[in-house]
């Protein structure tokens, strides 16, 4: 019958419009400022700069490497290197951002920045209302509204932020067995040096020992075979 | 009447080069002044989907011509991609067709691979088609809602078609971070994994769709209104459709059985069976028809990949972020979006930015035929002919 089709919409309409005053389902929008819809994990804005110490300016973790400057789409990134070094988290000298930019205005939160950094110095924020009265000051932001720190990062992206936690975790052990394994390895070159001067002297009037490896200076195995030799 | 029209910039400067009196003269004939009228649909017209311009000559009602005039939001797409990184033109893709952000990061993902030769990842497969699929499922809504909005339809199917949409683009957010500019694909698979919970997430919201999709059919689709405002308007025949390269739902509703998913193979749409829909009669109603039935077969292909998902890496190891060079060669990677093949064509010569980059653009395609779907109908019927095509200005001027 003709009006069949239409009468038929009308039902779902009505159920919907009665739905609308009791059903959760049918109550799909909130009164934004008031109520909020919490952002999800995984929710990116625009970039910050993470610092691991109580002094944002001192604990950047960003070397001045203008990786991300190089690689972001439409070039919102200005960095300028520092002249000096300074100890990062590892306590390696490194150079650091002088100057660190970024236009709000032009970045396009596409996240390359984060993803090609090599230190896991720049993350995505969650923070979204950014109006501002001045159009172009306003939204171009220096390295001091840019730094914020791991608690941050640890409470906006907790899965992410762990997994970046244990990477640094993973170069800070690194980096310290390498320190331990440079002193070790330069007090064994100096001891084997010393001990390869003893046999030396002590082989030469033998000659046995002539046949004796000769010890490596870096290898630490190689240092008690040299001892009996000795 | 000949074949579609463009204005191309060789026109506009004949056009400059002419009185404005003999260019009107000429597109509606002299001594007919008066009787034809000459009328600028958009740029700034509701019904144009976004920054469009249809110069259409009426006859009282019908349209005896119609020119689309494209390029309103041309931003240099393919000259800026060859520029940049193949990396740092992946968000750009998102920004092609903005609804299907995820299928255009596939494409562009397939020809790079191709180009370099990477393998993707079992799971990084399946991440993809799901992706996909719901892209689709979310194109389709959008339409229908924007499509109901052009016949007149105001404000209900399109609130109700929003509704709907915003469980995917929730599930996109707490996948890739934003609603709708994902930038999610990566050279060799994906950016990361699944949170916690996606899955989860995602096959409720798929076992709930087709209810959605049952209220949708009860609300319109057997309405005689719509009925008789979209059988028998805008039609396209098969030979035509063919002949202009059209593609998508738009052939398929022409009755023509033509779907990458089939033809390629691409990905791993050879394990999950699904129909291709097909229309007879080339119309609206058939093009309306034919998404809301291609929503229901995506969600049998999502179904059961929700399921068999396995666990695995996400992206091939070989593939480098930084310092992306492929070797010379060139490669062309398509894939089958909600609104047809979209194509990436690059040529590289060993650098870090592409030599050429091209893109083919389902939308751009699809509306070249516009004129030859309007002509002899009413104005009102060229605008839900234009709104049934399912154009996004950001893929047609890139
Ligand atoms: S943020 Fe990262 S990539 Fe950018 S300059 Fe600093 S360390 Fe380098
Ligand atoms: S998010 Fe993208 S556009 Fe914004 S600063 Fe980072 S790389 Fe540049």
């Amino acid at each position: 019958m003709l009006g069949t089709g239409i009468l038929k919409g009308m039902v779902e309409t009505a159920k919907n419009f009665a739905g609308s005053y009791h059903d959760p389902e049918r109550l799909t929008t909130v009164e934004y400022p008031e109520q909020r819809i919490a952002s999800k994990e995984n929710a990116r804005q625009f970039p910050f700069l993470v610092h691991d110490t109580e002094d944002p300016m001192q604990g950047l973790r960003c070397v001045a490497c203008q990786i991300c400057e190089k690689e972001c789409p439409p070039q919102c990134i200005y960095i300028v290197k520092s002249k000096d070094k300074r100890a990062d988290y590892k306590g390696q000298m490194q150079l650091y951002p002088v100057t660190f930019d970024i236009d709000l205005s032009v970045c396009m939160s596409c996240q390359i920045c984060v993803e090609v950094c090599p230190f896991e110095a720049i993350k995505m924020d969650t923070e979204f209302e950014l109006s501002n009265t001045d159009r172009f000051g306003g939204l171009l932001v220096n390295k001091h509204q840019l730094a914020k720190s791991n608690e941050h990062y640890r409470k906006i992206h907790p899965t992410e932020a762990a997994v970046s936690d244990d990477a640094l975790a993973i170069e800070v052990a690194k980096a310290k067995a390498k320190a331990k394994a440079d002193v070790e390895a330069k007090a064994k070159a100096a001891a084997d040096a010393k001990a390869k001067a003893e046999a030396a002297a002590a082989a030469a009037p033998v000659g046995v020992a002539a046949t004796a490896p000769v010890p490596k200076p870096s290898a630490p195995a190689a240092a008690p075979a040299a001892a009996p030799a000795a | 009447m000949d074949g579609t029209q463009f204005m191309t910039f060789h026109d506009l400067a004949y056009d400059a080069g002419k009185t404005d009196f003999q260019r009107k003269a000429e597109v509606i004939g002299v001594g007919r002044e008066g009787e034809l009228l000459e009328v600028a649909m958009g740029p700034q017209h509701p019904s144009t989907h976004g920054v469009f311009r249809m110069d259409v000559v009426l006859d009282g009602e019908t349209v005896v011509k119609l020119k689309p005039v494209f390029g309103y939001l041309h931003r240099n797409h393919e000259k800026i991609a060859e520029n940049t990184s193949y990396l740092g033109s992946m968000p750009y893709t998102d920004r092609l067709d903005y609804f299907c952000s995820l299928t255009n990061n596939w494409a562009y993902a397939l020809a790079v691979e191709k180009l370099a030769g990477l393998q993707v990842p079992e799971r990084a497969e399946y991440i993809r088609l799901i992706t996909a699929e719901l892209t689709r499922v979310l194109n389709h809504t959008c339409l229908a809602g924007f499509l109901l909005q052009d016949m007149g339809a105001l404000g209900t199917p399109l609130m109700y078609a929003f509704r709907e949409r915003e469980k995917i683009l929730d599930l996109f957010e707490s996948l890739t971070g934003a609603r709708m500019m994902c930038n999610y694909m990566r050279f060799g698979g994906c950016r990361c994994d699944l949170p916690a919970g996606w899955l989860a997430e995602a096959r409720k919201v798929v076992a709930e769709y087709p209810k959605f999709l049952d209220e949708f059919d009860a609300l319109l689709s057997g309405n005689e209104i719509l009925m008789a405002r979209t059988q028998g308007v805008g039609k396209l025949s098969a030979e035509l459709a063919i002949n202009a390269g059209i593609t998508g739902p738009m052939l398929r509703a022409s009755g023509v059985d033509y779907d990458l998913r089939k033809v390629d193979n691409y990905g791993i749409y050879s394990r999950y069976p699904f129909r291709v829909p097909l229309g007879d009669h080339g119309d609206v109603y058939d093009r309306y028809m034919i998404r809301m039935l291609e929503m229901r077969e995506s969600l049998k292909i999502l179904e059961p990949a929700l399921k068999d998902i396995p666990e695995g890496p996400v992206v091939d190891p070989k593939a480098k972020l930084r310092g992306f060079r492929p070797k010379p060669g060139e490669a062309y990677g398509r894939i089958e979006t909600p609104k047809g093949e979209l194509g990436f064509y690059l040529i590289s010569d060993g650098s870090p930015n592409p030599y050429r980059y091209r893109v083919r653009p389902p939308s751009l395609i699809n509306l070249t035929i516009l004129e030859d779907m309007c002509l002899g109908q009413t104005v009102a019927d060229a605008v839900i002919t234009l709104g049934s095509v399912d154009i996004v200005l950001g893929e047609v001027d890139r």
